[in-house]
C-alpha cells in the first residue's frame, strides 16, 4: 500500500504540491515511485523556465519505463533539487521528503483543481 | 553452459600476432614519415593469435541464445526462424562483392532484386510504391512521417504539426514523431483494448497531420473500427500511418492499403525472416499510396523503355535518408524468403502465427491472468500469474523460464498492465515446441505457489545469475580502460 500524506495537494498524474508562501513545492507521490520501480534518472527543467499547468516539465526514468512529469501549476521555476541529478534513488527512498522543483505560482487559483489526500488515495488502486 | 567473460584485450600478450608479413626491402621506414602524421603512442590493440581470436568469439557465441538454439517467444519481435538459404543467397559473390559506387549497368541484377522486392511488398500490403532505403523499423517510421510532412507542406498546408498516437503504441511511434518535429497527441484505449473512437473524434481538426496505428495493436487485438477511424482521419485532412511491426498475422490475409492506410513501414527483420537481435542490421521499407509516391526518399530505382534499370532522384522527394540503397544484404534475405514461400505458402504465414498464439493463450489462461479474453492475432498479453497471493512477479517468471531453456517473452510492455507478459510464438514453431513451452509455463505457475524462492532467485543455470539492472542504469560503465 502506497503512502499518502495529509495536507498536500495531488494531481491525477501523481505529482504532489506543498504550498509555502506562494511557492509550490512539487514532487512525485509514493504511488508513482512505487509504480516506476528503481529510478535511474530525473530530468528537470532549468531555473527561470516558465511552466504551464498540465504541461510536461521533466521526466523520470527507471529500468522499466520512462514517464513524463506534468506541472500541477503554472509559474516560474525558482529552484530545482540538484541532489536528484546524482541520486535519483532519493525519490524511491522517500518520495515526499524529496521535492523535485519549486515554482513561483502565477495563478494560485489553479490549486483549487488539485485533489486532497483522501481524493487522491481513492484514485490509487 | 561454460562460463566465459574475458575481453579480448585481456588475452593480449606482448608481441603475439596472427599474421606474418614479408621482411621489408624498401628504404623508407616509419621514421621517414612527417612527425605531424605520427601518433605519439601506439594504439593499445589486442595482440593475439588466430586461435586466440577463434576461441574467444566461439566461447562468447556459445553463451548467446538465439532462434537457432531454442524457442524465442519475444512479443512484438516476431522471432521466426531465418531459413539458411537466405544466408546462402546473400553470401553469393555476385551480390556480396558489389560496391555501392558501381555504375548501374554493372549492377542490373541487384537493381532488379530491389525492384522485384518492392513489387512483392506492394502486393502483400496493398501499397502502390515502396522505398527499401530505411535501415530499420524506427528509421522507416521517421521516413514515413517525413513523407506525410512533405505531402502537407507541398499543398501549402503548414498548420498540421500534431500527430495522434494511441496509448498502446510502440514507444518508437511517439519517439519518431518527435524526431520529425511533430507534437504528439495521445488517444486512449477502451477497456476492450481497442482505440476509443469517441475519444478520437474531438482531437481531429486542421492541425492533425495524421494518426499512427499498429493493427493488430500491441495487445495482439485487431482494431475492428479501422475503417471508421480511417474515414474520420481522412475527413479532417490527416493521413494514416501503419506501424508494420505487427504485420505477421495479416500476411496473405489482410492488407493495410485496403484498411485505408496511406503510409506504412515493414520490419523485414521481423515479418520477412531476416536475422535480428543484438541491434541489427535491420531494414524498414516504407510503402505509400499512389498519391504519396512522389514524396518517397531518394535514390530510387527506375526502369527505362529498354528495360534497363538505373537510379535517380526526384524533385518532390522528402530527401535522402540513407547512404545508397539501404541494407542490401538484408533486402536480399527477405527477397529470398518471399520467393521460397511463393504465392501459395505466403498465405499461410498469418493464419498459422495466429493459431499458435491462440493455442498458447487458451492453454495457459487458467494459470496466468488474461485481462482481455478474446481471439488474439499473432501475440497476446497476460497480466502476470493468476494467483496473486504470492509476491512472485512477472520478472521472476521470465527469469525462471531461462532455467528451462526458453528465451523469456517480452515483459512489462505494453504499459497498460502492471505485470505484462507478451508472448508471440510465430508460425515457424512446431506443436511439440509449443506444448513443451506450455508445460513449463504451467510448471512455473505451480512452483510460484509451492516454492516461490526458486523463482525469486532464478535463473540458476545460466552463465550469469540475476543482474543488478538498477546499478547498471544508475552507474553505467561504458568504457573499458586498460591498465597500463
Amino acid at each position: 500500500m502506497s503512502k499518502v500524506i495529509e495536507g498536500l495537494l495531488y494531481s491525477e498524474s501523481h505529482e504532489w504540491v506543498k504550498v509555502e508562501d506562494g511557492i509550490a513545492v512539487i514532487g512525485i507521490t509514493d504511488f508513482a515511485q512505487h509504480e516506476m520501480g528503481d529510478l535511474s534518472y530525473v530530468d528537470m527543467p532549468e531555473v527561470d523556465d516558465e511552466l504551464t499547468k498540465g504541461e510536461e516539465f521533466g521526466a523520470v526514468e527507471s529500468v522499466k519505463a520512462a514517464s513524463d512529469l506534468f506541472s500541477p501549476v503554472s509559474g516560474t521555476v525558482v529552484e530545482i533539487n540538484e541532489a536528484l541529478e546524482d541520486a535519483p534513488e532519493l525519490l524511491n527512498e522517500d518520495a515526499f521528503a524529496n521535492w523535485i522543483i519549486k515554482v513561483q505560482m502565477s495563478d494560485e487559483s489553479e490549486l483549487e483543481e488539485l485533489m486532497d489526500a483522501a481524493a487522491y488515495q481513492a484514485i490509487c488502486k | 553452459m561454460k562460463y566465459y567473460d574475458k575481453l579480448i584485450f585481456e588475452l593480449s600478450k606482448e608481441g603475439r600476432q596472427g599474421f606474418s608479413l614479408p621482411s621489408v626491402t624498401w628504404p623508407d621506414s616509419l621514421s621517414s614519415l612527417p612527425s605531424g602524421l605520427m601518433r605519439a603512442k601506439a594504439p593499445a590493440l589486442p595482440q593475439v593469435s588466430e586461435l586466440d581470436v577463434v576461441r574467444h568469439y566461439t566461447n562468447l557465441s556459445q553463451m548467446n541464445f538465439g532462434v537457432d538454439s531454442g524457442f524465442y517467444p519475444l512479443g512484438s519481435c516476431t522471432m521466426k526462424y531465418n531459413p539458411k538459404i537466405n544466408e546462402e543467397i546473400a553470401a553469393h559473390p555476385g551480390f556480396a562483392g558489389l560496391h555501392p559506387m558501381q555504375p548501374a549497368y554493372s549492377v542490373q541484377g541487384a537493381l532488379r532484386v530491389y525492384k522485384e522486392l518492392s513489387a512483392s511488398l506492394s502486393a502483400i500490403t496493398g501499397m502502390a510504391e515502396f522505398t527499401l532505403n530505411p535501415f530499420a523499423g524506427a528509421h522507416g517510421e521517421l521516413t514515413g512521417l517525413m513523407v506525410i510532412r512533405q505531402y502537407h507542406i507541398s499543398r501549402g498546408d503548414t498548420k498540421r504539426t500534431r500527430i495522434i498516437v494511441p496509448d498502446s503504441a510502440h514507444g518508437t511511434n511517439p519517439a519518431s514523431a518527435a524526431v520529425c518535429g511533430l507534437d504528439i497527441v495521445q488517444v486512449k484505449s477502451k477497456s476492450n483494448g481497442l482505440v476509443d473512437v469517441e475519444d478520437l473524434k474531438p482531437l481531429l481538426d486542421d492541425t492533425i497531420a495524421g494518426i499512427m496505428m499498429t493493427n493488430p495493436n500491441t495487445l495482439g487485438l485487431f482494431e475492428k473500427d479501422i475503417k471508421e477511424i480511417a474515414a474520420l482521419v481522412h475527413e479532417c485532412g490527416g493521413l494514416l500511418y501503419y506501424d508494420g511491426a505487427n504485420m505477421n498475422p495479416l500476411v496473405g490475409v489482410v492488407r493495410p492499403g485496403d484498411m485505408g492506410f496511406d503510409v506504412m513501414h515493414l520490419n523485414l527483420h521481423k515479418t520477412f525472416s531476416t536475422p535480428h537481435g543484438g541491434g541489427g542490421p535491420g531494414a524498414g521499407p516504407v510503402g505509400v499510396a499512389a498519391h504519396l509516391a512522389a514524396y518517397l526518399p531518394v535514390p530510387r530505382v527506375v526502369e527505362d523503355e529498354g528495360g534497363m534499370l538505373y537510379v535517380e532522384g526526384c524533385e518532390d522527394s522528402c530527401g535522402m535518408i540513407s547512404g545508397f540503397m539501404g541494407n542490401f544484404g538484408v533486402l536480399l534475405r527477405a527477397y529470398t524468403y518471399i520467393l521460397m514461400l511463393g504465392r501459395q505458402n505466403v498465405r499461410m504465414v498469418g493464419p498459422l502465427s495466429v493459431l499458435g498464439a491462440n493455442y498458447i493463450k487458451e492453454s495457459l489462461k487458467d494459470c496466468y491472468e488474461l485481462p482481455i479474453p478474446s481471439i488474439c492475432k499473432h501475440e497476446f498479453v497476460f497480466d502476470g500469474l493468476k494467483d496473486k497471493s504470492t509476491d512472485v512477479t512477472t520478472l521472476d517468471v521470465a527469469k525462471r523460464l531461462l532455467d528451462y531453456g526458453f528465451h523469456a517473452p517480452t515483459i512489462y510492455f505494453p504499459l497498460l498492465f502492471h505485470q505484462a507478459i507478451m508472448i508471440e510464438p510465430t508460425e515457424t514453431e512446431s506443436k511439440e515446441t509449443l506444448d513443451s513451452f506450455i508445460e513449463i509455463m504451467k510448471h512455473i505457475a505451480a512452483e510460484a505457489i509451492a516454492d516461490p524462492d526458486s523463482l525469486k532467485t532464478a535463473p540458476h543455470t545460466t552463465p550469469v545469475r540475476r543482474l543488478d539492472e538498477t546499478t547498471a542504469a544508475r552507474q553505467p560503465v561504458l568504457r573499458y580502460s586498460k591498465e597500463v
